[in-house]
């Protein structure tokens, strides 16, 4: 009897599976991907790399804390430590899923804190393949998804996920994302241009367990039309460290404890 | 001065043994500007140079449990005036507890919320240096200050005491070409606060968020930076004396998102304690000033920076009359706008930039574009220009009119 129940649950699974609809997938794998825990450290070191090979290093720590749901409202902090020209800056943002970011910057050389413009989310981050939103996400009413199949990507069960942009001031057309089915987390994404072209390609390199969640800890974001590439490595990822409110304040923008940023 | 900071040099020799961590950084540099008016000023040692120098910067950064200590040193070889010299630009150590912190020692501050323009940023500033094509962290001069940071749930508050009075540095006649009013006048000198109890200035920041906006308010004992001017005697000028009349200031910004940009405003009165009836000539009336200003992206790594700004003379009626015939007359409303234009390329590895000022009342300008390239993570460098005119011989962009200059800085960091 029992093994007659365990094989009906098993042809019901994929239609289990199939009853999430797009954007839930989506919601799912934007909790996995960058809601997990109530706050999160890492120190990331991105690679900027040239068509020709030349090397550029970004070397920073970043914090991240969430108030309220998934999708809702988070704050980051970012500490640089390489290049030299930027070591000690400081960086601050305020995410708010319906509206623009708010974003400070500090300023060591001069000791100053200024809010810098922000509505523009596609913007790169630090000079890299990056956008802002591919480091603090996008919101998922910006677009329309839909499962357009489901397939093997290695040895992982895929959701593939077409989303199209509802506004017309973004510079892809319309994204297809790889999406775990076991862990929701997005193993790779496909960036088409206007002319439908592909031209921006994620890929999630490494996938290791953090206190229980799967974390994506090394990423390449690769431009093919300029041959610009950026790999991302996370060390000393860290969940649920207790994170104040407080660290996120000009006075830690101006002087950021050590605890924190190390 | 020596009892304060004595203990500081020593903890700054004995620190480095103790610290938990220690880091060195810093950058070698050089910079160098030309004018290219072809005209020289009066007491000119460098001929068409306004700037060149070499030099080497150390950032030294550690700690020890609760407290922090930084210096930064900048060793020069300096070609204009042939001199070898060391500069503490900055130098202090950190207390931090949880609900307040202290700095002591030679430290920096930038407050308000103006581009280049400062109301209620009354320290010490370095005019010539940001004329000289020199890069932007040397328009600030270090101060040897306590500064006090309190943090209560409602709100946040910077204590701030400077024992030792310092001017802002101004163009001078051995680099710059410049308006004087009594040329004729060759004996000078010049008279700062000493450093007693009731000399010390106080400056005080107390800041939150207000409604999504960062507000502030700002108070200011101390004195104008910019000099005053006295003379022996009026008809007849044998000798002049600078010095820095009393001044207190008080102030507000505001600052936040607004119309897909980044709204500022900026407000101070100016109260011009040896002046307030405003019939001395030599020393400035009391004033309000106040700034506008609104910065956007316009496109990705294309930002647009405006302002404008409003400098109103308090009994100008009797500024009027205290004035000799024939010496120059500040306008009622001295006005400033400016325009900032930024955008990154290749990888923001390339900054291309552009800053004026021009001032609608004076009908004076100054504009500086730059072209900055980052070669690697380390080594930068700058080519830029500093083009002023407009308005009369006397007013502030008027009066550097043949101080044209082009200049290039070259940074290896590490």
């Amino acid at each position: 009897m029992i093994r007659y129940l365990i094989v009906l649950l098993i042809m019901l699974l994929p239609f289990e599976a199939f009853a999430l609809t797009a954007e839930e997938v989506m919601k799912k794998s934007q909790a996995a991907f960058l809601y997990q825990g109530k706050d999160f450290k890492a120190r990331v070191m991105m690679k900027l790399i040239s068509k020709g090979g030349a090397e550029r290093i970004r070397e920073l720590t970043m914090l991240r804390k969430n108030y309220g749901d998934v999708g809702g409202d988070q704050k980051y902090f970012i500490y640089f430590f390489q290049p030299a020209d930027v070591r000690d800056m400081t960086f601050m943002v305020y995410k708010y899923p319906a509206k623009d970011d708010d974003r400070w910057l500090f300023v060591p050389a001069i000791n100053m804190v200024r809010r810098i413009a922000a509505q523009d989310k596609r913007s790169s981050f630090v000079g890299s393949d990056f956008t802002y939103e591919d480091v603090s996400g996008r919101d998922i009413e910006d677009d329309t998804h839909a499962i357009v199949k489901e397939e093997r990507l290695g040895a992982r069960d895929c959701y593939v996920v077409k989303s199209t942009p509802k506004a017309g001031d973004v510079d892809y057309s319309y994204k297809i994302s790889w999406i775990d089915k076991t862990n929701f987390l997005p193993l790779k994404e496909e960036y088409y241009d206007r002319k439908g072209e592909l031209y921006k390609v994620f890929t999630a390199d490494e996938i290791k367990d953090v206190k229980g969640f799967p974390t994506v800890t090394k990423r390449t974001m690769k431009n093919l039309q300029s041959g610009h590439r950026t790999e991302v490595t996370y060390t000393k990822a860290n969940y649920n460290i207790g994170l104040p409110d407080d660290a996120f304040t000009e006075r830690y923008l101006r002087k950021p404890e050590r605890r924190w940023i190390d | 001065m020596l009892i304060v900071f004595f203990p500081l040099i020593v903890l700054f020799i004995v620190a480095p043994a103790f610290a938990e961590d220690i880091s060195l950084h810093g950058f070698v540099q050089g910079n160098y500007s030309a004018r290219v008016t072809g005209d020289r000023p009066p007491e000119s040692k460098g001929g068409d140079l306004v700037w060149a120098d070499e030099r080497v910067q150390l950032k030294i950064d550690g700690g020890i449990k609760a407290f922090r200590f930084f210096t930064k040193t900048d060793l020069i070889g300096e070609h204009i005036n042939e001199n070898a010299d060391v500069e503490f630009r900055e130098a202090y150590v950190d207390y931090a507890s949880k609900s307040w912190d202290m700095r002591l020692g030679k430290q920096m501050f930038t407050w308000g919320v103006g581009d280049l323009i400062f109301i209620n940023d009354v320290f010490p500033k370095d005019y010539e240096a940001f004329f000289s094509g020199r890069p932007m962290e040397y328009l600030k001069r270090g101060v040897d200050a306590v500064k006090v940071g309190l943090y209560p749930k409602v709100t946040s508050i910077e204590l701030v005491a400077i024992p030792f009075f310092k001017s802002n540095n101004y163009p001078k006649t051995d680099r710059f070409i410049m308006y004087d009013s009594m040329p004729n006048v060759r004996e000078r000198s010049e008279k700062e606060p000493n450093p007693r109890v009731k000399n010390t200035e106080y400056a005080v920041r107390i800041y939150r968020d207000i409604l999504g906006m960062d507000a502030a308010l700002y108070v200011y004992r101390g004195f104008h930076r910019k000099p005053a001017m006295m003379v022996d005697n009026p008809d007849s000028p044998r000798y002049i004396t600078y010095f820095y009349p009393r001044l207190s200031v008080y102030g507000f910004s505001l600052q936040g998102r607004m119309l897909e940009g980044i709204l500022s405003l900026e407000g101070g009165y100016y109260d011009s304690k040896e002046d307030r009836a405003g019939k001395n000539s030599m020393v400035p009336n009391s004033q309000t000033r106040g700034l506008v200003g609104y910065n956007r992206q316009l496109w990705e790594d294309f930002t647009i920076g405006i302002q404008y700004y409003g400098e109103y003379m308090h009994r100008y009626t009797e500024y009027k009359g205290s004035l000799s015939t024939g010496s120059p007359r500040d306008k009622r409303l001295k006005q400033l706008a400016t325009l900032r234009l930024t955008q990154f390329l290749k990888y923001q590895t390339i900054k291309l930039s552009l800053f004026t000022f021009y001032s609608p009342s004076d009908k004076d300008y100054m504009i500086n574009p730059e072209f900055k390239y980052s070669l690697s993570d380390h080594v930068w460098f700058a080519v830029g220009g500093n083009v002023f005119g407009g308005g009369k011989p006397h007013t502030e962009f008027g009066q550097l009119n043949k101080d044209d200059n082009i200049y290039t800085v070259v940074r290896y960091e590490f």
